[in-house]
C-alpha cells in the first residue's frame, strides 16, 4: 500500500493529515500490519489536551496492545466513533480511518515530522 | 535406584520410559548414562552433594494406608461457623464426572479453543450463572478466592477512578490529584480485610474500615466495599447507601453469597458496580479452605479493566458458534506491568462443579435448597426468641448472630455434640446453617441453645416454616427477590441423573485431557496426576473440614502440612515455605511482598526497582506493579541467557533503589545458564536480593535447588512441578520458600496464630491456600521419594533431548546450553516459514488433526512453539508426537515449494471437523483422508475436534460473554 503524500508521519507509525489548524491523526498501514487484527480503540474524550510524543490511546488487536502517540499537540475536538463498532477499518482502510480531529496548538511544530518517503524508507528497514 | 523395576514402586508408573526405551533414548541423544546427560545439561558447580532428605519411598497402597491414619487426625464435625465457607451436598453425578474424572481434571487452561469447547461451554454456563444470580452484566471465568476478588474489585475501582475533581482535597489526594481511600465495611469477612489490606498498601491505597451508618461518603474516597448478607449474617437494603456513594463519584464493591441471591434481592439491582463472593456452596467440598472458585461480575463499562480469564462466544471458520477466552490482551502475558492483575491460574475446575450444580438443580431447584436453609434459620430465631435470647439480625438469609450470656457452657456441649459454632465475642455467638443442615442438626442446636440458658426443653418440628414457596420464604419483601434468574435452557434441561451424566460426557468428549495424548506444553509441565495422588481430595475426613475448625480437630492436616514444608524446605533448600498463596501469580506477590518488608525493616524503604530478564514470565513484571515496584528490563544475549554485562549496567544505575532480580531457572528459554551463581551475586552485591520464579522447578528437583544457585526466595507450582492436575485452568498452589533471613516475614492469617514475627498480611483468604490439593504434592513426593523425584527429573531432561535429537533435522531449535543440550524444554523457531503465509498458530492447529494438543505457542520468543514432554510421556507417545511434527515439516515444505496452494491447503484450514470431511461438499484440492488421518496410526486413536478453527478478531469485536440462545446451534 503507497504512503500518502498528502499526509506527515511519525517514528511511532502515526500519520497526521493537517489542514489549516486542524488536523486528523490515525496509524500507519505498516503499524496496522504489525497489530494484526485490531479489535478495539480506545480513544480520548471530546476536549482533552493531547501532546506531541505522548500516549493519547490505545489499540488493540487479538495479540496484542500498543499505546496511540501524538504527533502534535493539540485539543481533540473530534473523535472517529465509527472505530467504536468497525475497529477492523484501521486493518482495511488505515490511512482513511481517522481516530482522533485535533485542533493544533502549534500548526508549525509540523516540520519536526517526516513525509510519505522518508516514512516508507524508514518501515523498509 | 534407576535398575529397580518392582511393579510396587510408584515411580515405575510415574514415569513414562521403561528401561529398554530409556536405552534406546538415550542412544539416539548420545549419551551413554541418564547421568551422564544430566552432567552435561546441569552446570557441576550448582549440583547437590546429598540426596534430598526425604522420608522414605512409599508404594501406592503404603500411602494410601497410612494416610487412611492420618486423615483419621482431623474430625468432621458440624461446622456451622460461615465466614464465606458452607458445607455442601456435592451431587454424586458431578462428583464422580468431574471432580473425580480426568477428563475434567488433567486438561489445560483452554489457549487451544477447538479442543476445549466442552469445558468453554461449561465455564461459559458458570458466567452465565454469576451474572444472573448478582444481577450483573458480565462475570469472569473465575478467580482464586472471595479475598482475592475482593481485592481486584477495589483495584478494578482504583483504576476506573475519574480524574481528579475541584472537590478533592490535597490531604486526601494521591501523587496524580487523584482520589485514593477504599472504604471497607466492618462487616466484611476478617480474611478478606487482611487480603486487602496486603494489596493496598503497596499501591499507596488507603484502607479506613468503618461501620456503614459511620462511613464518610466525601472527596478523597474512589470506592467502598460492602458485604450482603454481612458477616454477622445481617441482610440490608444497600440501595440508598449506593445512590448516596454515586452521587458522590463513589463506586461500590459488594461480597456476596450465590445461595442467598436465589431468594434475595441481588446487589446488581441496588446498584452495585463490582459484584463478588465465593460459589463453594454450590457443591464444591469444604476441603479445609479450598481449592473454590470465586466470581467476579462487574458491569460492561468496565469489562475491559475486569481481571482474569473471560469466555466469550465467536464463531468458527465454518461459521458456526464456538467459544474461547476473550479480551487477552487485558492478561499479563500481554500487558506485563501494565496488566490489569497478576492472575493466570483460575479456578477452572470449581467453577465447573459450581456451574453443574446449578445445571442440575435449575433456577427452581437453587431456590428450593435456599428456601429450605432460610427456613431452618427462620426457625432457629423464633426458638432463640422462645428461649429469651436476643438474636440481633433484623434480616438474615442462613446465618444467626444470638447472644448467649453462657458462652463457655454452649461451646462446651457443642464441641461435645461435634458442632461447632463461631463464638465471636465473650457473649455471642454465630450460627451459620446450611444445605447439608436436617432437621435433626436443627433440633441439636435447638437443644443446645436452650441448655444454654439452663432450660432442657427441645422444639417441636413445627418451628421450622414449610419449605415450599421460595419467594414467601422470605419475610421482608423489601428484599425478596422477584426478578427470575437462569432462564437459559441449560438451567433447565438436565434435572435428571441420566440426563446430567449424559451432558457431562456430551462435553467432556470435546476435549483433550492428559486421558487422551501427550499435552507438550512448554513451561506447563503437564505430568501425570496419579488417582493415587487424587483420591484422597474426596474422603470426607479432608473434604469437610472447615478451615476456621479450631485446630484440634485438624490435626491430620497439620500433620500433612508440616510434613509438606518439611519437604519442600529439602528441596529447595530454603529454611522455611508458606503453602498459603494459591497460584504461583500470587506466590510471586507474596515473595515480592516479603523482599519489600525485609529492605523496609532494615530502613531501605527506597528499594523499589525490581530487576526483570526481556525473557521472562509476563506474570513477573504485573507482580512487581501490584507490589508497587518499579520494572527495568535485563537484555538477553543472542544465545537466550540473561546479558551479564547487561545486567551489571543496570544493577549498576539502580543500586541504591535495587529490590530483586525476578529470574526463572532453568530459563524460560530451556536452558541452565552457567551463569547463575554469577547473575545471583550480583544482584546481593548491590543490595538487592534475587527471587526464582519456580515454574521451570520440574528439571531441578534432586540435581540442583533455588537455595544452591544463591536465589533467596521462590515459589513452587505445585500445579506443575509437584503433580496438581491443571484442572482445565485451575486450581494451582504457589506456595514460597524463603531463606532463613526472610522467614519472620512469611503471610500471617487472621483467624490463625501465632503468625510469623513481623508478618506481612494474609494473601489468600484460606491460611493453607487451597488445602485439600496440597494432599496430591504430599502424595506425590511420598509415593516417589528422593531418588524417585531425582529420577523423575533426570526423565524429563532425557525426554526434552531426544525429541531434540529427533526435530532438530527438521526444526531449528533456538536455543540449547553447554554440549548443545536442552534442559526439560525446547523451543523450535517457525519465523522462516512465515514468508510461504505459515505460521505457528497453523502448525498448533494443524496438529490437532493428529490428536496432539499444541505446544505453547509464541512463548516467551513470537513465532515459536515451546515443548515440554515432562517425565510422565513415553517413548511411543513421543515418538507419535515427533512423526506428526515431521509429517507436518513435508506439509510445510509443500505450500514453501509452492505445489500447494498458499490459502487452501491442510494447514491453514486446521483443524478439520467430522462434519467437515464428511460433507458431500469437499472444495478442497487436497484428499479427505490427508486432512483427518494424516498418519497411519491416527486412525486407533482419532480425536475429533468438535469446531473448525476459531475466528478470533469476530469474537473480541462483537463480545459476548453468557450462554448464547439456543437458536444459534439450530442451523
Amino acid at each position: 500500500m503507497p504512503y500518502p503524500t498528502d499526509l506527515k508521519y511519525t517514528k511511532d507509525h502515526e500519520w497526521i493529515r493537517v489542514s489549516g489548524d486542524t488536523a486528523d491523526i490515525g496509524i500507519t498501514d505498516y503499524a496496522q500490519r504489525q497489530l494484526g487484527d485490531v479489535v478495539y480503540v480506545e480513544l480520548p474524550e471530546v476536549g482533552k489536551t493531547i501532546a506531541a510524543g505522548e500516549s493519547f490511546g490505545s489499540i488493540e488487536s487479538v495479540k496484542a496492545v500498543s499505546d496511540l502517540f501524538a504527533p502534535m499537540s493539540g485539543e481533540v475536538i473530534g473523535v472517529n466513533s465509527h472505530l467504536k463498532d468497525h475497529p477492523e477499518s484501521v486493518n482495511s482502510d488505515p490511512h482513511g480511518a481517522w481516530m482522533v480531529k485535533v485542533r493544533l496548538s502549534d500548526p508549525g511544530a509540523i516540520d519536526s515530522l517526516i513525509d510519505a518517503a522518508a516514512y516508507e524508507s524508514l518501515v523498509k528497514e | 535406584m534407576a535398575g529397580s523395576v518392582s511393579t510396587d514402586r510408584f515411580a515405575r508408573r510415574h514415569i513414562g520410559p521403561s528401561l529398554d526405551e530409556r536405552d534406546a533414548m538415550l542412544a539416539a541423544v548420545g549419551a551413554a548414562s541418564l547421568d551422564v546427560l544430566v552432567n552435561e545439561v546441569v552446570p557441576q558447580s550448582i549440583r547437590l552433594d546429598a540426596p534430598l532428605n526425604l522420608p522414605p519411598e512409599e508404594t501406592e497402597r503404603e500411602f494410601l494406608q497410612r494416610l487412611t491414619n492420618v486423615a483419621r487426625g482431623n474430625r468432621t464435625f458440624r461446622s456451622y461457623i460461615g465466614l464465606g465457607y458452607h458445607d455442601t451436598f456435592t451431587p454424586s453425578v458431578i462428583r464422580r464426572m468431574v471432580l473425580e474424572n480426568p477428563g475434567w481434571y488433567t486438561p489445560y487452561t483452554p489457549y487451544q479453543a477447538e479442543i476445549a469447547q466442552g469445558r468453554l461451554e461449561s465455564l461459559l454456563n458458570f458466567q452465565t450463572m454469576v451474572a444472573d444470580l448478582t444481577g450483573m452484566e458480565v462475570a469472569n471465568a473465575s478467580l482464586l478466592d472471595e479475598a482475592t476478588a475482593a481485592a481486584e474489585a477495589m483495584t478494578l475501582l482504583h483504576r476506573v477512578r475519574p480524574p481528579s475533581s475541584a472537590k478533592t482535597t490535597a490531604v486526601t489526594e494521591g501523587a496524580g490529584g487523584q482520589a485514593r481511600t477504599f472504604l471497607v465495611s466492618d462487616r466484611c469477612f476478617p480474611q478478606t480485610l487482611a487480603v486487602l489490606q496486603s494489596r493496598a498498601e503497596p499501591l499507596g491505597i488507603e484502607l479506613k474500615v468503618a461501620s456503614m451508618d459511620d462511613m464518610e461518603l466525601g472527596p478523597g474516597v474512589f470506592g467502598v466495599l460492602l458485604q450482603y448478607p454481612d458477616e454477622r449474617g445481617e441482610l440490608r437494603d444497600l440501595t440508598p447507601f449506593i445512590e448516596r456513594a454515586h452521587e458522590q463519584g463513589i463506586l461500590a464493591a459488594v461480597a456476596t453469597d450465590l445461595l442467598a441471591l436465589a431468594l434475595f434481592k441481588p446487589p446488581g439491582e441496588m446498584g452495585a458496580d463490582v459484584v463478588v463472593g465465593n460459589s463453594q456452596r454450590f457443591g464444591v467440598p469444604l476441603g479445609f479452605g479450598g481449592p473454590h472458585a470465586a466470581f467476579f461480575a462487574t458491569r460492561n463499562a468496565y469489562v475491559r479493566q475486569m481481571p482474569g480469564r473471560l469466555i466469550g462466544v465467536s464463531v468458527d471458520a465454518h461459521g458456526n458458534t464456538a467459544y474461547r477466552m476473550a479480551l487477552a490482551t487485558r492478561e499479563q502475558h500481554i500487558r506485563r506491568e501494565k496488566a490489569t492483575s497478576n492472575i493466570c491460574t483460575a479456578q477452572a475446575l470449581l467453577a465447573n462443579m459450581a456451574a453443574m450444580y446449578a445445571v442440575y438443580h435449575g433456577p427452581a431447584g437453587l431456590k428450593e435448597i435456599a428456601a429450605r436453609v432460610h427456613s431452618l434459620a427462620h426457625g432457629l430465631a423464633m426458638w432463640a426468641g422462645v428461649l429469651g435470647l436476643k438474636q440481633r439480625n433484623a434480616r438474615f438469609f442462613d446465618t444467626l448472630c444470638i447472644e448467649v450470656g453462657q458462652l463457655q457452657t454452649l461451646q462446651a456441649q457443642a464441641l461435645g455434640r461435634g458442632i461447632n459454632f463461631r463464638y465471636i465475642d465473650a457473649s455471642t455467638v454465630g450460627i451459620s446453617l446450611n444445605e447439608t443442615t436436617t432437621l435433626e442438626d436443627f433440633a441439636d442446636i435447638g437443644q443446645l441453645l436452650g441448655a444454654a440458658v439452663g432450660k432442657s426443653v427441645s422444639m417441636g418440628r413445627g418451628t421450622v416454616a414449610g419449605g415450599d414457596g421460595a419467594e414467601e420464604a422470605v419475610a421482608w419483601p423489601e428484599l425478596r427477590r422477584t426478578s427470575s434468574f437462569l432462564t437459559h435452557p441449560v438451567f433447565n434441561s438436565h434435572h435428571s441423573e441420566t440426563q446430567m451424566m449424559r451432558y457431562i460426557r456430551t462435553l467432556e468428549r470435546k476435549d483433550i485431557g492428559l486421558d487422551t495424548s501427550m499435552i507438550p506444553l512448554g513451561s506447563c509441565t503437564m505430568k501425570l496426576n496419579a488417582a493415587t495422588e487424587m483420591l484422597p481430595i474426596t474422603w470426607e475426613h479432608f473434604s469437610r473440614v472447615h478451615p476456621f475448625a479450631p485446630g484440634e480437630q485438624t490435626q491430620g492436616y497439620a500433620q500433612v502440612v508440616r510434613e509438606l514444608t518439611d519437604a519442600l524446605c529439602a528441596i529447595t533448600g530454603f529454611a522455611a515455605v508458606s503453602l498459603q498463596p494459591n497460584s504461583g501469580a500470587q506466590g510471586e506477590f507474596a515473595g515480592l511482598m516479603v523482599i519489600r518488608a525485609y529492605h523496609r525493616e532494615r530502613g531501605d524503604v527506597h528499594r523499589d526497582v525490581v530487576l526483570i530478564p526481556a525473557s521472562a514470565h509476563g506474570t513477573n513484571p504485573a507482580s512487581a506493579a501490584m507490589a508497587g515496584m518499579r520494572v527495568v528490563v535485563v537484555a538477553t544475549s543472542s544465545s537466550g541467557d540473561v546479558d551479564i554485562g547487561d545486567l551489571k549496567r543496570r544493577a549498576g544505575e539502580h543500586r541504591d533503589r535495587l529490590a530483586c532480580l525476578m529470574i526463572t531457572y532453568p530459563s524460560t528459554h530451556g536452558v541452565f545458564e552457567d551463569g547463575i551463581r554469577t547473575i545471583c551475586d550480583i544482584v546481593h552485591e548491590h543490595g538487592g536480593q534475587v527471587y526464582m520464579d519456580g515454574a521451570n522447578m520440574n528439571a531441578q528437583v534432586g540435581l540442583t535447588s533455588p537455595a544452591r544457585i544463591g536465589a533467596d526466595v521462590c515459589h513452587l507450582n505445585l500445579h506443575k512441578t509437584f503433580a496438581i492436575p491443571h484442572g482445565g485452568g485451575g486450581p494451582g498452589m504457589g506456595p514460597i520458600g524463603v531463606a532463613p533471613h526472610l522467614v519472620r516475614y512469611l503471610p500471617g492469617h487472621p483467624l490463625v496464630h501465632p503468625a510469623a514475627e513481623r508478618a506481612i498480611p494474609a494473601v489468600s483468604a484460606a491460611p493453607w491456600g487451597s488445602a485439600s490439593i496440597l494432599l496430591i504434592s504430599y502424595a506425590y513426593i511420598r509415593m516417589l521419594g528422593a531418588a524417585g523425584l531425582t529420577e523423575a527429573s533426570q526423565y524429563a531432561i532425557l525426554n526434552a533431548n531426544y525429541i531434540k535429537a529427533r526435530l532438530e533435522k527438521h526444526y531449528p531449535v533456538l536455543y540449547s546450553g553447554r554440549n548443545g543440550r536442552v534442559a526439560h524444554e525446547l523451543i523450535f523457531d517457525l519465523r522462516s516459514f512465515k514468508s510461504a503465509g505459515v505460521e505457528e498458530m497453523d502448525v498448533a492447529k494443524r496438529l490437532i488433526d493428529f490428536g496432539f494438543h499444541a505446544p505453547t505457542v509464541s512463548f516467551p520468543v513470537a513465532g515459536t512453539l515451546m515443548v515440554e514432554p515432562t517425565e510422565s510421556e513415553d517413548q511411543g507417545e513421543i515418538d507419535r508426537f515427533c512423526d506428526a511434527m515431521i509429517q507436518i515439516r513435508r506439509e510445510i515444505d509443500d505450500v514453501v515449494a509452492g505445489t500447494v496452494d498458499q490459502r487452501d491447503n491442510v494447514l491453514k484450514n486446521a483443524p478439520h471437523t467430522a462434519a467437515a470431511v464428511s460433507a458431500s461438499d469437499w472444495p478442497h484440492p487436497y484428499a479427505r483422508e490427508q486432512a483427518a488421518f494424516p498418519l497411519p496410526w491416527v486412525r486407533a486413536r482419532k480425536f475429533w475436534p468438535s469446531v473448525g478453527r476459531i475466528d478470533n478478531p469476530y469474537g473480541d469485536r462483537n463480545l459476548f460473554c453468557s450462554c448464547p440462545p439456543v437458536e444459534e446451534f439450530s442451523t
